[in-house]
Order: structure tokens, then C-alpha cells, then sequence
């Protein structure tokens, strides 16, 4: 079945823009992307979207969707009414390029502050022994595609611009998680995460995990779990106590 | 044609300097405000409910049914509730209803539950009241600062939750008597209080607190392998934590609610044997 479908599409650069109206067609078993493209082709040229996979494991067309984030090529459109107006906007939380391309270069930036894996000094490559059952519960994590849904909706930065030199989102919260969770990571990723992450400014309202197409359970498994073992460090004198006695680390 | 024609942005949050400028605060269509609203709805009642049986000081027995709103009684000016876990710490001088001095315990572990804060945050004070909905206030300091830094005792709650638990599981246990002491018998206050005491349990052990105690804070499950069974079992309760929150809230209140009414002679509890 095909149809005319109304899109609002927003269209600009960093010195303004505007939601522009297309009608456009729309056939049986299309995604937005492919609407997008097919404006591309027939009415709007010049119109800017960054893509690559279309299957959404390369994370390239997040964007935001009747004011939803999700990713550009895994969203159907037998989710919208025939006369429903799908209105589409480039990440609100970064800044824009043209479009809906917006430079997420802020995500790399907080990637490269987060220390990479550090193994014990005294083992060497080829001496990494571990049990998978050990392994595999940051496995999930690295299910991630890097689309940056989770950092565009996480509230503490999208309301306030201020806050993104303290925090570095969802994302990278679970990245330190994971690495916390490593067995052989030997890294003080709590009071990092605490301290230098801004792990205190999320309030987990779970929007994270809402919005991740991978469907990882950032909220769950990563921020919480993280935040029990700074709790640990900073907020129980009874664990505090327990490890001074028995001379003992977090790191059993 | 075009809609929200604007120049450079100059504001703050999703108008920040850089950010596509959007006159919209938000462009969601499906009807996001109705969990928040719903949420603020069901809390508000329950809480005024809990705070009008709270201060009632009265209706909270009903041989052999005890209200978990007033289970133990840790005043000496409680009614006499045979069998019932009851420890008079504060003596005489306690004149307030003696449900205010338990109820502390539970509240705190709801206020301060993961599930709960999400429920709040967004329903009270709209941090967000839905993703991708701007906040309206213009700073935003999360849980680093007091008061809602004591979220992190959350944990300390979880202990005193389980002791109640136990307290209320052993008001079930003397449930199955009759009114006059007997034992091998049940009422439909004793299911009542039953299924109460289940889901309290099940929200409890479902806890992220109870998680991460139980194994969640190892590094090496594989050194720990008892421990690892409990923090799948946890694990998976934890899967349900919202669901069991919000049947465990319910639950608490109507079985309180059950023993009201026997209490007050509104309702003849019902004896299967």
C-alpha cells in the first residue's frame, strides 16, 4: 500500500533554520530513511542527513522523530497513521552542522577522558586468563553502536549546556562501568566515574535506557550498579569500616 | 512551506548556541504527559490515605489480624495485640500514633528507591516529566548536593525494609488462627495479608541495593559462585522492580484497608476453616 505521507523536515545551519513541509511518497514496509532519501532524490536535493548501515548497527542517522530520539533507518513507518504529520529534526542536544547533521564531536571528546582498559602491571599480552561468567555481564555493554541517542536525551545535558563539562552522559558512564566490572581492570574507575564523570548528576530517570536501540539496560546494569559501588566508597562508613578491618579492596 | 523561522541561537537548554534552533520546547505528539500524570495521582492518594491511617491511631487489629501500617508497635500505648512482634523501645512517653514510628522505615525505602526517584523526578518535579521534555527550571545540580545526596543511604533502608519484612511475615503466620487464638484456621485476612507479604518480599529482594549487596559489587563472580546464584535470582527480580513497587504499594494498602474495615465492624471477615 502506498500513500502520501506529510513530513515536516528541519532544515538550516547554526545561523537558523526552519521545519519545512514535504509531501512525499511512502510504500509498504519503508523505514524514515528511506522517505528521507526519497526526498533527497526528488525534491530536496541539498537535504543533509548522515547515514551509513541502514540496519542500525553503525549508529550514523540518529535524529529525532515527532520529537522522539531514535534512529532514522529503524524506524518504521507503519508506526505513523497514514495522516499523521512525522515531523524530523536533528539531535537537539548537539550542536548543528546543516540539517539534520549535528556535530557529536563532544562524544569523542569525553570518550578520549575516560582511561582505556588497564591491566595488572605485572601480566603481560598473551597472559589474560579470565572465566566467561566473569566477563560476560559487561559483554552487554559492549553491544553498543555509538549512535549517541542515549547522551542526545539524557536530560542533564540536552536542558543544560552548562553541565556538559562535568558530565560525561550515559554513554561513558557505562563505559566505566564496564571497565569497573572487568575482572582483570585494575583502574580506579569509581572515584573517576564520581568525580571526574559527574556519575552524581544523573538521576535515573532511565531516558537512556528508553531511547537505546541496541536495547542495553544502561539505567539497570551500568549507572546503578555504579552508583552502588561509589556508595561503597564514599556514602557507607559500615563498608568503609568492614574493608579498613579486614584490610580488603572493592576489587574482589 | 515553512514553520519556525528563526535566526541563530542565543538561549539555553535545547536553545543553546550551536543547537538547531527550535521555537517548539518539545515536538512529541504521543501522550507523554499521562504516565507522570498518573504516576502523581496514585502516589498522591496513597499518601493521603497512609497519613489519614497513620495519625488514626485506631482500627489497626483485628484478632488475629494486625495492620502493617502499625506492625510492631514500638510505643507501650498500642492496642493488645497478642502474638504480635511488638518491642515498646519508646516506652510511655510516645504520645503520636505509634504507626508514625515504623512508617519511617518503609517511606524512606520507597523515597529513596531507584524506581520511585524515576517515578518523582518525573511526575513531582518534572526532571524530566518525559525524555526528550525540557525541564523547566534553569539549573540543575542532580544527586550531588543535599538533600537528595542521601539517596545514596538507600541501602540502610534496605536493612531496616527486610527487618519489617520479617515482622510482617511472622503477622501472617499468626494469622492463621481464629479470633479467639487458635490455630489452623484462615480468613480471607490471612490471604489478604499473605499476598501483602509476598509482594512485599518480591519488591524488597528486588532491590538495586539487595543486588548489588548480594553479588553486584564482585569483580569475580567465578570465585563467589553462591553468591552469583543470588545475584541472578536478584537479577531477575530486579527485571520486575517498577511492577513489584507498584503491586507492593497497592497491596500494603488494601491490606491495611482489610483490617480497617474488620477493625471497624464495617465487614465480617470471611473464615474458610
Amino acid at each position: 500500500m502506498s500513500y502520501k505521507a506529510d513530513f515536516r523536515i528541519w532544515r538550516g545551519d547554526v545561523d537558523g533554520g526552519e521545519l519545512r513541509d514535504f509531501k512525499v511518497e511512502v510504500n509498504e514496509g519503508e523505514v524514515v530513511l528511506d522517505i528521507i532519501h526519497r526526498l533527497q532524490a526528488t525534491q530536496a536535493p541539498d537535504l543533509a542527513v548522515r547515514w551509513n548501515c541502514k540496519a542500525g548497527k553503525c549508529g550514523s542517522c540518529s535524529a529525532e522523530i515527532n520529537g522522539r530520539p531514535r534512529l532514522l533507518c529503524m524506524t518504521r513507518m507503519s508506526t505513523f497513521a497514514p495522516e499523521e504529520v512525522v515531523t524530523v529534526t536533528p539531535m537537539r542536544t548537539f550542536p548543528v552542522i546543516r540539517d539534520l547533521v549535528t556535530d557529536v564531536s563532544f562524544n569523542y571528546a569525553k570518550a578520549r577522558q575516560v582511561p582505556s582498559f588497564t591491566p595488572p602491571a605485572d601480566l603481560k599480552p598473551g597472559e589474560y586468563r579470565m572465566q566467561q561468567v566473569d566477563v560476560e555481564r559487561s559483554q552487554e555493554f559492549r553491544k553498543c553502536i555509538e549512535c549517541f541517542l542515549c547522551q542526545n536525551t539524557c536530560h542533564v545535558i540536552r536542558d543544560f549546556e552548562d553541565n556538559k563539562a562535568a558530565f560525561s552522559g550515559p554513554r561513558f558512564l557505562m563505559r566505566i562501568a564496564e571497565l569497573d566490572m572487568h575482572p582483570l581492570d585494575v583502574a580506579d574507575r569509581q572515584k573517576a566515574a564520581q568525580e571526574e564523570h559527574g556519575l552524581g548528576l544523573c538521576n535515573i530517570t532511565k531516558c537512556c535506557t528508553d531511547v537505546c536501540p541496541e536495547n542495553i539496560h544502561i539505567t539497570d546494569n551500568a549507572l546503578i550498579p555504579m552508583k552502588e559501588r561509589v556508595a561503597d566508597r564514599k556514602y557507607d562508613p559500615l563498608v568503609w569500616l568492614g574493608n579498613k578491618i579486614r584490610r580488603r579492596g572493592s576489587g574482589d | 512551506m515553512a514553520t519556525g523561522t528563526t535566526g541563530p541561537a542565543g538561549g539555553t537548554g535545547t536553545n543553546a548556541p550551536g543547537r538547531a534552533r527550535i521555537q517548539a520546547r518539545h515536538l512529541r505528539t504521543d501522550r507523554w504527559w499521562l504516565s507522570p500524570a498518573v504516576t502523581v495521582a496514585i502516589l498522591s492518594a496513597f499518601i493521603v490515605y497512609s497519613t489519614w491511617r497513620a495519625f488514626a491511631n485506631d482500627d489497626y487489629f483485628a484478632e488475629p489480624y494486625v495492620s502493617p501500617f502499625y506492625s510492631p508497635c514500638l510505643a507501650s500505648k498500642c492496642d493488645s495485640m497478642p502474638m504480635s512482634a511488638n518491642a515498646p523501645l519508646f516506652g510511655d512517653w510516645w504520645g503520636m500514633s505509634p504507626a508514625l514510628l515504623i512508617l519511617i522505615f518503609p517511606l524512606g525505602f520507597r523515597l529513596t528507591c531507584y524506581y520511585y526517584r524515576k517515578a518523582y523526578y518525573r511526575g513531582f518535579w518534572a526532571s524530566p516529566s518525559a525524555c526528550a521534555v525540557p525541564e523547566p527550571r534553569g539549573k540543575y545540580t542532580g544527586e550531588t548536593r543535599f538533600p537528595l545526596i542521601m539517596q545514596n543511604i538507600h541501602r540502610y533502608f534496605f536493612y531496616f525494609a527486610a527487618v519489617v519484612a520479617v515482622i510482617l511475615s511472622w503477622d501472617v503466620l499468626i494469622a492463621f488462627r481464629d479470633e479467639h487464638g487458635a490455630w489452623g484456621h484462615m480468613g480471607l485476612g490471612t490471604l489478604v495479608l499473605l499476598a501483602n507479604v509476598l509482594l512485599i518480599w518480591a519488591y524488597t529482594l528486588s532491590c538495586h541495593s539487595c543486588r548489588h549487596i548480594v553479588g553486584g559489587k564482585l569483580k569475580h563472580f567465578s570465585e563467589h559462585p553462591v553468591r552469583y546464584r543470588f545475584w541472578g535470582f536478584v537479577s531477575r527480580l530486579n527485571g520486575r522492580h517498577m511492577e513489584l513497587a507498584w503491586a507492593s504499594l497497592f497491596s500494603v494498602a488494601l491490606a491495611d484497608l482489610y483490617v480497617y474495615l474488620v477493625a471497624s465492624n464495617a465487614f465480617d471477615d470471611p473464615r474458610f476453616f
